[in-house]
């Protein structure tokens, strides 16, 4: 496997639902480090172009490299779909996802939730995933809640449960759907944190958000996207400082 | 086509006996469904008490045993009854509790213990605010319940309706135990007289299938009715 | 032991139906309906897990006889389906002089298999219910993180339907339970079949009846307590904290 400094690569992804095509040739690099932020009204396309890079979405063009090893199609009479399974599944347990609405195993306690993908998917022992999770929820400061069900934590909680599992999978790249949109207001602080120390710990992430100030302060590269096409896209200085088009202007225009 | 020995007739009928049957006990339990859950959302404690006690049992004993305590006991029951009312006041009736009467009595008494959670349920799910503004205008406590609780009630109650009506015509074969002629009954008598139950079992299959498949279409088109003006919404 | 009997002796004395005699067929008819319920319910609830994720594949010629097969045993009486079975077996040809016969000669047999057809059709279909209602994002997720669709139905989409169907099931152990009292139609001496042999003996409808009724209430009991106390265990995770 060629070994590249690219962790993530994606080029022209394009993505028809219907006749309604949503991402019209999307592409990014992601080099180890970088922390890129999506942003873009709701309908951009920001979520889909995201779900496209895991193949949660199948593109219906377009190519993805994972450490530069190139994801392979094939056309079938339901359309485009990956021609290897076992190549997918591998190349998913390398990116790990963390969702808007959480998504934790309702059935499993938190550490359950925490050890089940590195036990059974990357096949590390238990006693070691144990380990490793205890010190995972200890950092996202949940070590008291190893216990507990999802059911019967905040949704701070159990985002920050959600981080600490997408963790276990010591993945080259993090994609954060939307993180902190279904929190309370009051919740969102904690999770943010936790986010911007993995930045600083140099994780490679990519970030769909609507929160402007982590953008700003966080992120290497700012994105914004409408109507399935790249808008703008640069350092954040640059975009959320200095944005060129009038449509960004309004976007980052505190509202009322 | 198929033989059927010249038992077709009286599978007829029997087929007849058996929808009958499930209707008249439909109807029976359905009356019985309104009170019980009237009885259980009632503020006497006897009532309550009552009703809780009726639908435990009911549900706690096998469909066939309470039928055969109604047939086999219900007869010596009412000769008892008769017996004594002829050594007391010297009144010489005879009432022979026939297969057909004891079937609907059973039946319907069982699955008015059902309706009555489903209607219970189903009273509940109607919002209070909805009684308190027909209340608001003026109208009759049997006005708001005809015109307001009932119609809102019977959209919540009709899935469980349905599936009460769809185990109810299959508890109708049971009745073929104690002796009535449904077409369950006859079709067993001929399987052993012709030695081919496959024909007959079969037959009988697909009448309930049939009947089974009608009333969950007449069902859906009432759900439509009853959905009136929570299209989308839902 | 002696002394026991004694004294049940001795209640016994002034009851000329409930003898130790008539209680000992109530006891065996006891034994038959927990045997008959039990084995089906097992069978049955093995059958169910693999054609409830066959009810729901891509492909038709798989979906649509399980389909067929739940349609057809959920929408036909209990009662008819032993019939076809009961006297579909005794009917064939020359069965009776063949090794099979030492078998499918007590009526035991049919019976099971009927029983197990028929709550192998409803656990099936509360299964599929069950594993229909996983939540799309507990999927997402396990999909996100590298599951094989083998090892998601394994890990997260059946633990999960289990203990949702849960108590749907137990309604399903109790209406067995109620339904095998048809098992004496074919002679079985269950517990019913033992309530309507002392009726016809003594021809005592109300002690009879009342007695096994009184046996089914008991036993619809204990599942109830069981299944309200296995859920209170494995549904724990669906309570959010008191507090």
């Amino acid at each position: 496997m060629a070994d590249t400094p690219i962790p993530l690569e994606v080029q022209n992804i394009k993505k028809r639902f219907g006749d309604t095509e949503v991402l019209k040739g999307l592409s990014l690099q992601a080099h180890k480090g970088d922390v890129i932020t999506l942003i873009g009204a709701s309908g951009s396309g920001k979520s889909t172009f995201l779900r496209c890079m895991n193949l949660l979405e199948q593109p219906n063009e377009g190519e993805l490299f994972v450490h530069g090893e190139q994801i392979r199609f094939k056309e079938t009479r339901h359309g485009r779909e990956p021609a290897d399974w076992k190549q997918v599944v591998n190349m998913r347990a390398r990116l790990s996802m963390v969702f808007q609405s959480f998504n934790l195993w309702a059935h499993m306690t938190l550490l359950e939730n925490v050890i089940e993908a590195p036990i059974h998917v990357l096949g590390k022992p238990k006693q070691a995933a144990i380990e490793h999770a205890r010190a995972l929820l200890e950092r996202v400061g949940l070590a008291e809640r190893a216990d507990y069900y999802p059911a019967q934590l905040s949704g701070g909680q159990q985002q920050r449960g959600a981080i600490a599992r997408a963790l276990a999978m010591d993945p080259e790249v993090m994609l954060f759907d939307e993180p902190t949109s279904a929190l309370d207001p009051e919740l969102v602080g904690d999770v943010l944190k936790v986010m911007r120390d993995l930045a600083e710990e140099g994780r490679t992430m990519i970030v769909v958000t609507h929160e402007m100030a982590f953008a700003r302060d966080v992120s290497t590269q700012v994105i914004y996207l409408h109507q399935g096409q790249v808008e703008e896209a640069g350092p954040p200085a640059e975009v959320l400082g200095n944005p060129k088009s009038e449509r960004l202007k309004q976007f980052l225009a505190p509202k009322h | 086509m198929i033989d059927l020995h010249g038992y077709g007739p009286r599978l007829a009928e029997g087929a007849l006996i058996t929808i009958e049957l499930a209707v008249l006990s439909l109807i029976l339990a359905v009356i019985l469904g309104l009170l019980t859950a009237s009885a259980k959302m009632s503020r006497s404690w006897l009532l309550h008490r009552l009703g809780t006690l009726y639908t435990t049992i009911i549900r706690g004993v096998p469909d066939l045993v309470l039928m055969m305590l109604l047939f086999f006991g219900g007869q010596i029951g009412i000769n008892m009854f008769t017996d004594w009312l002829y050594a007391r006041f010297d009144i010489d009736i005879f009432i022979n509790v026939n297969e057909f009467v004891a079937g609907v009595v059973t039946i319907g008494l069982i699955f008015g213990a059902y309706m009555g959670e489903t209607f219970r349920g189903a009273f509940l799910a109607v919002d209070s605010g909805q009684i308190e503004a027909g209340r608001a205008y003026g109208m009759s406590h049997w006005l708001v319940f005809r015109r307001i609780r009932f119609p809102q009630m019977m959209r919540h109650a009709l899935p469980g309706l349905s599936n009460n009506w769809m185990v109810l015509l299959k508890t109708t074969a049971l009745v073929s135990v104690i002796g009535l002629s449904d077409m369950v009954r006859v079709a067993a008598e001929a399987s052993k007289a012709t030695r081919e139950p496959f024909t007959f079992m079969i037959i009988v299959a697909a009448i309930y299938l049939l009947i089974a498949s009608v009333s969950e279409w007449g069902f859906a088109r009432m759900q439509k009715r009853y959905d009136i003006g929570y299209g989308e919404a839902d | 032991m002696e002394a026991l009997m004694n004294w049940l002796e001795t209640q016994l004395a002034d009851n000329s139906i409930f003898t130790l005699q008539t209680l000992s067929y109530y006891g065996d008819g006891l034994v038959t309906t927990v045997q008959l319920v039990a084995l089906s319910l097992i069978i049955g609830l093995v059958m169910a897990i693999p054609l409830a994720i066959g009810r729901g594949s891509k492909r038709a010629w798989i979906r649509l006889p399980i389909f067929f097969y739940c349609y057809v045993f959920r929408g036909t009486p209990l009662l008819v389906q032993l019939y076809l079975i009961y006297y579909g077996v005794v009917f064939v040809e020359g069965i009776q002089e063949t090794w099979l016969w030492v078998i499918l000669e007590k009526p035991f047999v049919p019976a099971l298999i009927a029983f197990t057809l028929n709550t192998g059709a409803y656990t099936t279909e509360i299964f599929r219910g069950a594993i229909k209602a996983t939540p799309r994002g507990e999927i997402e997720a396990a999909r996100a993180y590298g599951m094989s669709r083998g090892l998601m139905l394994r890990r997260i989409v059946l633990p999960s339907a289990f203990r949702r169907a849960l108590p749907a099931y137990g309604n399903e152990v109790i209406f067995m339970l109620h339904a095998s009292a048809i098992a004496s139609v074919v002679t079985i001496m269950d517990l019913t079949g033992a309530a309507r042999f002392v009726y016809a003996r003594f021809y005592a409808p109300f002690d009879a009846f009342l007695f096994v009724a009184a046996i089914y209430l008991c036993l619809t009991f204990s599942i109830i307590y069981f299944f309200r106390h296995l859920e209170k265990r494995l549904l724990a995770h669906l309570k959010p904290a008191s507090g």
